[in-house]
């Protein structure tokens, strides 16, 4: 009996002893951080996804209240968060805030395998950027999709998988919040962030195959072959065709889809309109 | 008729998995043969059920738990690890104690690690060493050899190291005359009485024999055994040269588990360096805590434990020591 | 007496030198040549023709687009069709020459005589005049790697070149070309490496060449005996212990004259070696006495399955698909098309690619024979450590790629890799090492150059 008293009084004296200690070190050492940085790191989301350009959310909140300090946090935006969390911060540290537009990731290419066959076979290690280096793929289009999913790998929202139909990546705009991780990661520069646009609507030139229009379409049969027919229509000069690939730019887009109409390849994708009659034919 | 691509090289070589360890199987075999001879129908049944219960257990967790589409049990992984295990065991031990010691091994030491690959600590040890400190009995008595038809009925006696133990705790050198001499040994005299031992401690000259044929097969490279045993001789030697109490080094090296534990068990892949240099440090220090503890220790038998600590050591070896770059040497005439 | 290698590491690939006897041919002229502009390393030549001009076998159809790049010329006479992207050895369409072949008229001042032309009917010949040569006539590494020749013959300020040494070690399985070639043209080797070594300023040479061409290394030593007895010159024939990658830059200076080359950036003649493939020597002797351009070379086709494989003497631009017509055509079933040998060949998507500058062999594989294996896990077997010639830990590098941890790969020296494929040729568990180490070097690499850009 007498030991275990021993024994409980001597271990109770450690840990008092030791928490005594503790709190004279928390106190003694303790770091002087602006109690703001830590405010601002509970509004953000906590992924450290890395989209806002900083390391984790600890990084960009560190950054939001040297910049309010210095006068602006224009250009810090959480893509993560959005506006709702942006706006959350603005009020916190007393600042203004210019509301970015949303954006989304765009996959553009629509080589399918219904639409661009295969013409060899890759026995190697499945992943974009070992295909890539091996050379066109295993198709003839040496720019499209290899449909290994780098993307998906990259992706920390699982907002991008590899459709096993089709063969190539597709963007879940619910999940997308336009971190750029997929575009990092795609080896052929496909995938481009882009405005997600009024309604999520948007027109995009689904391709970019910079071989002449004769090669291109031997590979695929939706590739933009350059012939410029969209560039001539397009009434706001949004568009340009420049190493036999087009591109819409999104700034200038106005949705009027007229360049969709007279593209003869079928290379330019409208997404998010409503279905009218005489379009569901196409 | 379509062509194939992918990145060079277009070549491969013979060797595979299943070559190298079901080689480290056949080596073993001789070792195998000589103990069942020895020992008899305890030594089929322990060993046997050992690599049942590790192959099925690595099946039953790779389908149920891991739920992996395929399943490594033919790699031959499995079956080396339950023959290894069984013969670090004493031919008398129960069946239920075998397979609770599966159950560590390739349970809790292998496939919570991750599998073949992962894993820090040799798994046929810690299964051995688990039931060492779970059934300290059952796992220190030893039959005598020459009991071909009983198991867990079979008398038991001392092995060469319980004796070697005594000699130093009591300074009794009377003792060490009762010791078999390297020649016995080496070629498992039949009738010696401190022949006893785990079942496949007995006959150092298979075990050689399956050293040689890995060796031939390019299965494993000498670095690890050769240091090993070469730091237990010398160490040994010393001991003995100070103080006879400590028995000749010659027979140190011929008993217990020294020679299983340096062809076999320390020479396993996953958990030995990566390195030639850092190889010979890791059996150098196997060596000098394999002499330490059967010395001073607790246990008369200090291979186990060593090679378990030195696993623990083995990342850190492969951190530190480099292999010699190609140019890191200056221009020489 | 000891033979020489390498201090460490290599591995034994089976030899399937199928055409070593077979004596070589000259190929049939295509029906249309494709000039890719990018044959070696560096920036891409600039076409100095157009649509619809003549050319002649010997004419400057692309200049250098750089300093370190190389001049094209014309291995056929005819029309030049268009200035369009064709499939090259990278997989990819690039910028190439197309040109419709009429007959073979070649131009006048390249003199097509047999007579052996040796150094001492030229005393006019001086180092510059050499090397200048040598860039004129768009002589790249023939070896396969393309480096512009008459750079490797001027070494920078900081390095003093001691030797030459040629590399006929030829370790690549199937490969026959540089051993048909020291066969058939041993005379003009020898002249184009007494030119080689004038224009490096050095009294020593070696022949590097492994033990399994004996007859070789026999008719060399007797003629280097010949030739270089009397002389300033000391050049030794060097046999070399049939080891893979004994023919790698750094390994072959190891063996021959002992001394290892440091990491990248250092190049062998930091070490005073400059290494030349025999067949950029025999190149030299024809640029500079021959006033012969680079447009053709020997060329090895091969393959277990091929009707009847063989060496060639072809121009370049041919496409593969006529030498494979040559030698009985494609075999049934799938194959794998190879622009040089099983060990760091590049697999093909096309037989339309055309022979370049350093194609030395177009090797075809059965799928049987060629198909990887599922990868398994790791099993820490260190083989991989144990064969790497440049003592470098591969199962670290490509776990560290994998993860894409770039700064431990750069710790761990992994620019140091020569990419060569003893690792994954080795690995019992058939990963895929060498994928992501390359993945890996290129990646650390950028990083490098990007860091050395901002300072």
């Amino acid at each position: 009996m007498n030991f275990m008293l021993i024994a409980v009084i001597v271990l109770g004296a450690i840990g008092l002893v030791a928490a005594l200690v503790l709190f004279a070190a928390s106190k003694k050492f303790a770091v002087d951080e602006d109690p703001r940085i830590a405010q601002v790191n509970e509004v953000l989301p906590g992924a450290n996804c890395g989209g806002c350009g900083f390391a984790g959310c600890g990084g960009m909140a560190d950054a939001l209240v040297k910049g309010a300090d210095a006068g602006s946090i224009e250009g810090l935006n959480c893509p993560v968060g959005g506006a709702d969390v942006m706006s959350k911060v603005a009020d916190l540290l007393g600042m203004a805030i210019a509301n970015g537009e949303p954006k989304v990731a765009v996959v553009r290419c629509n080589g399918t395998c219904e639409h661009r066959p295969k013409v060899a076979e890759y026995a190697g290690l499945r992943t974009c950027a070992a295909m890539h280096a091996c050379g066109a793929g295993e198709t003839a289009c040496g720019f499209g999709c290899l449909g290994c999913g780098d993307c998906m790998e990259a992706c920390q929202f699982d907002a991008i998988r590899i459709n096993p139909e089709t063969g190539i990546a597709e963007v879940d705009e619910e999940k997308c919040v336009a971190c750029g991780a997929c575009v990092k990661a795609c080896p052929r520069n496909i995938i481009e962030l882009r405005k997600k646009g009024p309604k999520g609507r948007r027109v995009y030139v689904s391709c970019v195959n910079k071989d002449k229009g004769a090669v291109s379409m031997k590979a695929c049969k939706v590739s933009c072959i350059g012939c410029s027919k969209c560039e001539r229509e397009c009434p706001f000069g949004a568009i340009t065709v420049g190493n036999n690939c087009s591109y819409i730019d999104p700034e200038k887009c106005r949705l009027c889809r007229k360049c969709e109409k007279v593209c003869p390849t079928h290379a330019i994708v409208a997404v998010n309109f409503p279905i009218k009659k005489e379009e569901a034919a196409v | 008729m379509k062509l194939i691509v992918s990145l060079s090289p277009h070549a491969h070589g013979n060797d595979t998995v299943e070559r190298n360890m079901y080689g480290v199987i056949i080596a073993l075999l001789p070792a195998l043969l000589v103990s069942f001879y020895f020992f008899g129908l305890g030594s089929v049944i322990v060993c046997l059920t050992s690599v049942a219960a590790c192959v099925f257990l690595e099946w039953a967790i790779n389908k149920y738990i891991l739920k992996n589409e395929r399943n490594t049990i033919l790699d031959g992984s499995a079956a080396l690890t339950g023959l290894l295990l069984g013969m670090n065991l004493p031919s008398n031990l129960p069946i239920w104690i075998i397979l609770i010691g599966a159950l560590f091994a390739i349970g809790v030491a292998k496939m919570t690690f991750g599998g073949l690959g992962n894993n820090i600590f040799n798994p046929a040890l810690v299964g051995r060493c688990a039931l060492l400190v779970a059934f300290p009995a059952q796992m220190t008595s030893w039959p005598l050899p020459g009991q071909w038809l009983k198991y867990t009925d079979a008398e038991t006696g001392a092995t060469p190291l319980a004796l070697m133990q005594e000699a130093i705790k009591n300074g009794n050198m009377e003792v060490l005359s009762q010791l078999p001499d390297a020649f016995s040994l080496l070629f498992a005299d039949f009738s010696l009485n401190g022949g006893a031992g785990t079942i496949g401690e007995v006959c150092d000259l298979a075990l050689i024999a399956g050293l040689v044929f890995m060796l031939w097969r390019k299965i494993i490279t000498w670095h690890i055994p050769v240091s090993i045993i070469g730091t237990v001789f010398v160490l040994s030697g010393l001991l003995h040269l100070a103080n006879p109490v400590y028995a000749d080094p010659t027979v140190v090296i011929l008993s217990g588990g020294l020679m299983l534990g340096a062809i076999f068990m320390a020479t396993d892949y996953v958990t030995s360096p990566m390195t030639p240099k850092g190889q010979l440090i890791y059996g150098i220090c196997i060596g000098l805590l394999t002499v330490i503890i059967r010395n001073w220790g607790a246990y008369p038998e200090g291979m186990s434990f060593a090679i378990l600590i030195m696993n623990a050591f083995t990342p850190l070896i492969n951190n530190y020591v480099k292999p010699k770059r190609f140019g890191e040497v200056p221009a020489k005439n | 007496m000891n033979i020489k290698t390498f201090s460490i590491g290599g591995i034994h690939p089976e030899e399937n030198k199928l055409t070593h006897e077979v004596e070589t041919k000259v190929a049939n002229l295509p029906k249309q040549a494709v000039f890719p502009l990018s044959q070696h390393i560096g920036a891409p030549a600039v076409p100095v023709v157009q649509k619809g001009d003549k050319v002649k076998v010997g004419t400057m159809i692309a200049d250098a687009g750089g300093f370190v790049s190389a001049p094209i010329y014309s291995s056929v006479s005819g029309t030049v069709l268009k200035i369009d992207t064709a499939i090259d050895a990278t997989g990819y369409r690039k910028p190439a020459i197309i040109i419709n072949v009429e007959g073979d008229e070649w131009e006048e001042t390249i003199d097509r005589s047999d007579k052996l032309e040796t150094v001492k009917d030229h005393p006019e010949l001086t180092p510059e005049e050499i090397i200048n040569r040598v860039k004129t006539a768009g002589i790249t590494g023939m070896g396969g790697a393309g480096f512009p020749t008459f750079i490797k013959l001027t070494p920078p300020p900081t390095a003093k070149a001691e030797c030459v040494i040629i590399n006929a070690v030829e370790c690549e399985p199937y490969i026959t070309a540089d051993y048909r070639l020291m066969m058939e043209k041993a005379d003009e080797i020898l002249v184009g490496l007494e030119l080689l070594m004038m224009a490096a300023k050095v009294t020593t040479g070696y022949i590097g060449i492994e033990t399994n061409k004996p007859k070789a290394i026999d008719l060399l030593t007797k003629k280097c005996a010949e030739t270089f007895s009397a002389s300033k010159y000391h050049v030794e024939v060097v046999p070399l212990k049939q080891r893979y990658p004994q023919g790698g830059e750094k390994q072959l200076v190891d063996a021959v004259i002992n001394r290892q080359v440091p990491a990248p950036p250092a190049i062998p003649v930091n070490v005073g070696a400059i290494v030349q493939n025999v067949g950029t020597a025999y190149a030299v002797y024809e640029a500079v006495m021959k006033r012969k351009p680079l447009f053709e070379r020997y060329t090895t086709v091969t393959g277990k399955r091929l009707q009847s494989p063989g060496n060639f003497l072809v121009r370049m631009g041919t496409p593969m698909q006529d030498l494979i017509e040559a030698c009985g055509g494609m075999p049934e079933g799938d194959n794998k098309l190879l622009a040089g040998g099983p060990m760091m060949g590049k697999a093909l998507t096309s037989t339309e690619v055309p022979i370049c500058k350093g194609t030395n062999s177009v090797t075809i594989i059965s799928d049987d024979e060629a198909r990887r294996k599922e990868p398994q896990p790791c099993i820490r077997c260190a083989k991989c450590v144990g064969v790497c010639p440049m003592g470098l830990e591969p199962y670290l590098l490509a776990k560290v790629s994998e993860v894409k941890n770039w700064e431990r790969a750069e710790r761990e020296d992994i620019v140091s890799c020569i990419e060569c494929g003893s690792c994954q040729f080795t690995c019992p568990a058939h990963r895929p090492l060498l994928d992501n180490i390359r993945q890996g070097k290129s990646t650390v690499m950028g990083i490098i150059r990007a860091r050395a850009a901002k300072k």
